[in-house]
């Protein structure tokens, strides 16, 4: 009854207004609500089961990208050396603006392309198809670019910027040993895809060429990364972890900078080639290569002109011609025609043919370079005067197998398996090779052509220094390479008698010293031997129709070593269009004398400026060379 | 009033609004602790402990009474709406609060308690029972509560004017219509929503498109969908823990302590929170419905559906932009969002359902 007076009281304080009805007919309604509660309760807790539940790591990684802002540490690649420990290739310090992916805004992307000199289309095609978080979008930026990315990166107005400090591969100026230090690139997106590259990942610096291709692993370092917790507003909060970049290790190389230099600047406005080696273990002291290129051009992105350019030239400049050019011998080869025929017996040192400025063969008039004839001529000046007859008589009395198969001892048609990449393989025909290559017989009239270094035997600079340096070396072919500390291989030996080796050497030596073709290239007081060539174009597939408006002069070959008993250096000059071997002889002397001047000062304790470099009109030759190329003479 | 009818209050109900309420202010303070709302928890636990008094009063009160006097509370709150356009503090570009002393307050939060017994006056006043409602009753109702929501859209303030639908579709359905009259209605709507959202603001369109495709516009209308949802995944099964709460924290997640506290709660208590918490609300709504049922009158119930009702369509909007599920339409979530009008007119509310309570004795 109480609970009635309470409840009447409570009545009485409301007006009379509403029905007095039952409202439980609408107890269908209200379940009908019930139901759609539990439907609405189900659909909720079913979207944070699909969130939490089915796929919580993509929402933790994406908390973890906007909580921590990662910073690249660019770890700089190792330097390359000369044999001395003096810098070839070094690392600059520069800068790079970097755009983080989460925050980008479309509707900045043309002002920060004006406000950096990009190429609105490129920089957005850039963005779309690189996929990683970070994308670097300049490098090597300017002062005004770095002010400019200062003045805007506070997260009121371009958030998605952030600078970085990266290195810039600093190559010598003038495209100075270009050809061996080769140059670095982005990796592209082939390289990735090949299971070589599979530690790579997209943006990486990788070589693309010369040393820096060989020795990729080797020079590159292990990037670091600095990790930063960090507000919606990009403030910093706290440091966490930081991974520091491990440097690449630096490259030590057999490369004699005074001998690059001199041998650069003896070819200096010509095309061609010159390598200097060690006969006693192949390392590679010199090599260069012309017309060159300027590396420094391909760190970071290429101008799309330049690289056009570049692949348009009809000289080739991008081509190592110390290694890649196939060029027919010429009278270089006949050193190893003359071993041929004595190791064989077909001569011997007394042998003489004679030569009336020509001799047929097989119903062929083949011609000497001496119209009016050497007259009766023996081996020694047979090389001497590289006269031609004799080398068809030795060629025909030898065959091409057996001249082939000394050939192939010496190298000829072999790569000579050196540190670099892409050499290309010489030629040494055969029968079997002829068979092989074109199922036809080989006509004994092509071996007469073959015996002066014509015909189809063709070598690169190097494997002609390889060869040659090998007979000097008295029948030791060591594998040509250019890193340091390495034991030298041994390719092949010859098993020859020594008498036969020391007379063509004797002939060799007769050349320079003895008013031979390759007087140009004697040295006082050093005994040089060496070998003219010059090849005829008509053989010569590599250039044959690139260079379809230049002269077809003869190349001029030359092959020079010294000193005559124990040889320490042989070097190759490669003269396009050179016309005579002696043309090409005075560069192979040049860098003979420099490594000469060098050593005779090491031994007297003076400054290693050589003599020659002296004589050339560069007192501080390297380092003009390195800071900006200039004519020499 | 005594003791009785302190005892017959809705108990279940209290004390799972307190369970609520508190978790809120937990959930405030924890996702404001070192933010520029610092402080904001005390605040909330004022607006709690007040709205427990203006809840008790409400009951005490009662409906009834109220309902008699319907007339003037509407020309009350339709006043202050004015009001609020003409002095009202202009926050984000929309005029929602007026300053009331050191408060400032939000008319159009009650304007829900007016209609709730505004349209329950009506259908008792006008509809006799176990009949449906005619095409004019509708007109009527449709301008009773469309008017005020025409105020609050042009303030504006779209989510809150939104909320006042619920309260004339829950009337509506339990006074009754004919089949004929739902499928007119339906067919209506269905030409006349897109051409609604052809007057809609371009903010308040790229709202309700981004929660469909936040990844089209990430760092503009989409960023806070996208946000909310790496904080509620961010939780996982467990939760990350008031610590290791990044999104919340360091301040991706946009007011995590208004509308997007469930994303902050979830963040840090995870599904197994998140699910305690969704079955508190589900029980609030359930004891609402059960007071419904055992009203004495067709007011009572009308009064109790309309604040179920309500409080289902906040739950639902709330959560389901935090989800994701939903388009960002910016109201709060009941008892836990922190804010003075809010929580005081869902205590009020609650008032209105003990009220119910209270008299559901007497015949």
């Amino acid at each position: 009854m109480a609970q009635d007076n309470e409840s009447r009281r409570l009545q009485s304080s409301a007006p009379q207004i509403a029905y007095r009805d039952d409202p439980r007919d609408a107890a269908g309604k209200i379940a009908i609500f019930q139901y759609a509660t539990v439907l609405v309760f189900v659909f909720l807790v079913s979207g944070f089961w699909q969130l939490q539940v089915q796929d919580p790591e993509r929402y933790s990684e994406a908390a973890e990208r906007n909580r921590i802002k990662s910073t690249p540490l660019l770890a700089p690649r190792g330097k390359i050396l000369d044999r001395d420990g003096r810098v070839i290739v070094d690392n600059r310090t520069s800068y790079s603006l970097l755009l983080n992916r989460d925050q980008i805004k479309w509707e900045h992307l043309p002002a920060i392309s004006s406000a950096l000199q990009l190429d609105y289309g490129d920089l957005t095609a850039h963005i779309r198809r690189d996929t990683r978080p970070q994308i670097i979008i300049k490098d090597q930026l300017s002062r005004d670019d770095i002010a400019w990315i200062e003045a805007h990166q506070d997260e009121s107005a371009y958030p998605e910027m952030q600078l970085i400090k990266s290195w810039r591969r600093q190559y010598p100026q003038g495209g100075f040993a270009a050809h061996v230090t080769g140059y670095v690139g982005e990796i592209s997106e082939t390289e990735l895809d090949l299971p070589q590259f599979s530690d790579y990942r997209q943006g990486d610096i990788i070589g693309k060429d010369g040393l820096e291709k060989q020795y990729d692993k080797t020079l590159r370092g292990v990037d670091g990364q600095q990790r930063v917790q960090v507000d919606n507003l990009g403030h910093e909060r706290q440091m966490e972890t930081t991974q520091d970049a491990t440097n690449g290790k630096d490259l030590e190389t057999t490369l004699d900078l005074d001998l690059q230099s001199v041998a650069e600047l003896a070819m200096d406005g010509k095309h061609g080639a010159v390598v200097a080696l060690d006969p006693r273990n192949g390392e590679v002291l010199a090599m260069m290569s012309a017309p060159s290129f300027d590396p420094n051009k391909f760190t970071g992105r290429i101008s799309r002109t330049d690289w056009n350019q570049l692949m348009t030239d009809p000289f080739k400049p991008l081509l190592n011609r110390a290694i890649q050019a196939e060029f027919a011998p010429g009278s270089t080869f006949k050193p190893i025609v003359a071993l041929a025929g004595l190791e064989t017996g077909v001569i011997d040192e007394d042998t003489e043919f004679h030569c009336s400025g020509g001799a047929s063969f097989y119903g062929n008039y083949y011609r000497c370079w001496k119209k009016t004839g050497h007259g009766n001529i023996s081996l020694h000046r047979a090389i001497e005067q590289s006269c031609d007859v004799f080398f068809y008589n030795v060629a025909n009395k030898l065959g091409i197998d057996r001249l082939a198969e000394y050939a192939d001892i010496a190298g000829i048609g072999h790569k000579t398996g050196i540190d670099l990449p892409n050499e290309r393989e010489s030629t040494m025909p055969s029968t079997k090779w002829k068979l092989h290559l074109s199922r036809e017989k080989w006509y004994v009239g092509e071996t007469i052509s073959v015996g002066i270094g014509q015909g189809a035997v063709t070598v690169s600079p190097l494997e002609l220094a390889a060869a040659i340096g090998g007979i000097a070396d008295r029948g030791k072919w060591y594998q040509p390479h250019l890193i340091a500390g390495v034991t030298p291989t041994l390719s092949r030996t010859g098993h020859f008698n020594p008498e036969n080796i020391e007379r063509v050497v004797s002939g060799m030596y007769a050349v320079v010293n003895e008013g031979g073709t390759g007087r140009m290239a004697a040295l006082p007081g050093i005994k040089v031997c060496g070998k003219t060539g010059t090849s005829q174009l008509a053989s010569n597939k590599f250039l044959k129709g690139t260079a379809a408006g230049r002269a077809m002069k003869d190349n001029a070959w030359f092959v020079g070593y010294a000193p005559e008993e124990a040889p320490e250096i042989v070097v190759v000059a490669l003269f396009e269009n050179g016309e005579h071997g002696d043309r090409a002889s005075w560069i192979v002397r040049d860098v003979l004398k420099a490594y000469f001047d060098k050593k005779e000062r090491k031994a007297k304790g003076l400054e290693l400026q050589t003599e020659i470099q002296q004589h050339l009109g560069a007192t501080n030759l390297l380092a003009t060379h390195l800071v900006e190329p200039r004519p020499l003479r | 009033m005594g003791y009785r009818a302190f005892k017959e209050l809705d108990w279940p109900l209290i004390i799972v609004t307190l369970i609520l309420s508190g978790l809120g202010i937990l959930q405030v303070y924890s996702a404001t602790n070192g933010t520029k709302w610092d402080g904001a928890w005390e605040k909330q636990i004022i607006w709690v402990l007040t709205g427990l008094v203006m809840m008790w009063a409400t009951a005490v009160i009662g409906y009834q009474t109220l309902m008699a006097q319907v007339l003037y509370l509407y020309a009350g709150v339709i006043g202050l709406l004015f009001a609020t356009t003409f002095i009202g503090n202009k926050v984000f570009g929309s005029t929602r609060w007026i300053k009331i002393g050191g408060f400032t307050l939000q008319p159009s939060e009650f304007v829900k308690i007016v209609l709730i017994l505004a349209v329950a006056r009506y259908l008792i006043e006008f509809v006799r029972p176990a009949t449906t409602l005619t095409w004019g009753d509708l007109a009527k109702l449709g301008i009773m509560v469309g008017f005020p929501m025409a105020l609050v859209m042009k303030q504006p303030d779209l989510g809150t004017s939104l909320t006042y639908i619920p309260i004339l579709v829950s009337g509506v359905l339990m006074a009754g219509l004919r089949w004929k009259q739902i499928f007119i209605i339906t067919s209506v709507l269905v030409v006349a929503l897109p051409i609604g959202y052809h007057f809609l603001k371009p903010y308040q369109k790229d709202r309700l498109v981004s929660f469909k495709y936040p990844d089209r516009d990430p760092k503009g209308t989409g960023f806070q969908v996208i946000q909310s949802r790496i904080a509620v995944g961010n939780g996982g099964m467990w939760g990350r823990g008031a610590k290791d709460s990044s999104q919340t924290h360091l301040g991706f997640l946009p007011v995590p302590h208004t509308d997007f506290i469930f994303s902050s709660f979830a963040e840090e208590h995870g599904f197994v929170g998140i699910v305690i918490a969704l079955v508190l609300y589900f029980l609030l709504i359930m004891q609402v419905v059960q007071n419904a049922q055992t009203a004495n009158d067709r007011a009572g119930l009308y009064v109790c559906m309309g604040v179920a009702a309500l409080l289902l369509f906040h739950v639902l909007v709330n959560v389901g932009m935090v989800v994701g599920k939903m388009p960002i339409t910016g109201i709060p979530l009941p008892l836990m969002s922190s804010g003075g009008s809010n929580t005081w007119s869902v205590f009020l509310m609650l008032g209105l359902v003990n009220g119910v309570r209270l008299r559901r004795f007497v015949n």
